[in-house]
């Protein structure tokens, strides 16, 4: 019994990376309807730019910062000088423009950075009081950040006016110009908060898997099956299945398929949805009269 | 009276396709102008190539006197004009509320502290169309078609714009929703000193509302001047009132 809690409660913590990752995915999903395959490695770049601020001597919850503002403009400059070009491009197209930029990134962390392993800090206290034998306290913590940073996201969503600009800026871009939203700029938007939740991801995933140019394509697959159990197109759905996925994931591995598979349930997650139910869990139709 | 939106041998084409040839057309400030014609004539063409709306154009487009033929969608909706598209383009998915809140997305009136004026002219918008105020919570999707047509209305109205292009307000609607509609429109029209630029398959109504029309066929304007001139010529009467 204390076994199965501890296995669920650490699939808890794995699970608010996928819930990250998924988000990211989801929301470039319902602006562009892109799916981007170079989630994962952006995610990457940045944590190997909060691990280098934080060698070169700056405290880590302000790397962390940086790092966060970092990514922001670095996601919207890619839409701007890059997606941009390809918005009515084929979606063939589209898919190799993301997996180029995989590759891309992938090698060029090798190539600055070494593929050597580097151990990347975690901020919360090993010996924290809101540790336990069931949760070390940066999984706790891996937790609490995910969690507030989804509340951010919800917050700005659902009550700021850019929020609501942006939402309906990925359902409609006619009727947004009309209203007089700078659709593209929004579309930027989107991709700077992406990449915002795809560093958060990859900073607290960097103490546990290790920080190496490869670190999230393992997570970026978990993030997938994530998104699309909660429904590709549904940013509530999103953390949802990535909790569930993460759970999952650890349950199968305990008691089911072993460790080296693992990484397979992902895959059969994503192959399950898609035949069983492709909207995913949350995924909504909307109903239109007319 | 001063032109406030002025076409001059405007083009206008999607892709390879042609669709208007020269059109020439004006709205004078606090008019109310009707295009009518055929299916395919360039109506909604006409209304696209001034907000610049998925379609090529060449020549002059002035609103207000200044030249708004280069410039961005939101950029020629930020100087003014409200745009009813044709299938009405509301955010289905959002509540009617939201959509309303969008129509004001450009407003940011200094005097305007705490939304206020928005407030009210949200306000404003229920005393036109009071079942958008039962409806306020609702996905814009669920809307019958005369709501939503309501509410693409009101939407365009919450920006304040000086003038208001409609694109077949009355398309698949009961006659009685059309009436409020038009009855809302001329409301509208008196009171907030709105100019209307309005498309329209049913003649006849569009004949009551306005005060000058333009008849195009094949993408050029064929003839124009006021209803009551045009209700007589009997081409028209052929054509478009079924006598």
């Amino acid at each position: 019994m204390q076994a199965l809690l501890h296995q669920l409660l650490s699939g808890l913590a794995n699970g608010a990376i996928y819930a990250s990752v998924a988000l990211a995915l989801v929301m470039i999903f319902k602006a562009t309807h892109q799916v981007n395959f170079a989630q994962g490695e952006l995610a990457m770049c940045a944590t190997y730019v909060a691990s280098s601020l934080i060698q070169a001597g700056v405290p880590y919850w302000a790397a962390f910062a940086l790092t966060v503002a970092i990514s922001f403009v670095a996601g919207v400059v890619i839409e701007r000088a890059v997606m941009r070009q390809f918005q009515h491009a084929s979606v063939l197209t589209q898919v190799i423009v993301f997996i180029g930029f995989l590759i891309l990134f992938n090698s060029l962390a090798g190539w600055i950075f070494g593929p050597t392993l580097r151990s990347f800090p975690s901020p919360f206290d090993p010996h924290a009081w809101y540790g336990s034998t069931y949760l070390s306290p940066h999984e706790v913590g891996m937790i609490g950040v995910t969690l507030i940073v989804l509340s951010i996201v919800f917050v700005f969503f659902r009550y700021t006016r850019l929020g609501l600009a942006m939402r309906a800026a990925a359902e409609n871009p006619q009727s947004s110009r009309l209203v007089g939203i700078r659709v593209g700029w929004m579309l930027a938007l989107g991709w700077g908060l992406a990449s915002v939740l795809g560093a958060v991801a990859g900073m607290m995933a960097a103490p546990i898997v290790s920080l190496e140019p490869n670190m999230m394509s393992g997570v970026i697959l978990y993030g997938f099956a994530a998104a699309l159990l909660g429904g590709i197109d549904n940013p509530w759905g999103a953390p949802i299945g990535g909790f569930l996925v993460g759970m999952l994931e650890n349950l199968a591995g305990a008691y089911l398929v072993g460790s080296t598979l693992k990484l397979a349930l992902a895959l059969f997650v994503i192959v399950g949805v898609l035949v069983l139910r492709p909207s995913g869990l949350f995924g909504r139709t909307v109903v239109v009269r007319v | 009276m001063t032109a406030l939106l002025e076409l001059r041998g405007v083009d206008a084409a999607y892709g390879a396709v042609s669709v208007l040839r020269g059109v020439a057309l004006e709205v004078e400030d606090g008019g109310m102008v009707a295009l009518l014609g055929a299916n395919g004539a360039g109506k909604t063409t006409t209304l696209r190539a001034i907000c610049q709306m998925a379609v090529k154009t060449r020549g002059e487009i002035r609103f207000a006197g200044e030249r708004i033929d280069r410039l961005a969608t939101e950029a020629i909706v930020r100087r003014g004009i409200g745009h009813v598209p044709e299938g009405r383009g509301t955010f289905a998915s959002l509540s009617v509320e939201d959509n309303l809140r969008l129509g004001a997305y450009l407003r940011r009136d200094p005097a305007d502290r705490g939304g206020r004026r928005v407030a009210d002219d949200t306000e404003r918008m229920f005393g036109y169309f009071p079942v958008l105020r039962d409806r306020l919570h609702q996905q814009a999707g669920t809307l019958s078609g005369g709501e939503q047509q309501m509410l693409a209305i009101a939407r365009a109205l919450m920006a304040r714009p000086r003038l208001l292009l409609l694109d077949e307000p009355s398309f698949g609607l009961a006659p009685i929703i059309v009436q409020d509609i038009f009855a809302i429109l001329r409301v509208i029209n008196r009171e907030q000193r709105t100019s209307i630029l309005i498309v329209e398959q049913n003649a006849r109504l569009a004949l009551a509302l306005v005060d000058r029309v333009y008849l195009l066929e094949t993408g050029r304007v064929v003839t124009s001047g006021p209803p009551q001139q045009i209700a007589a010529d009997a081409a028209v009467r052929r054509a478009y009132l079924g006598q």
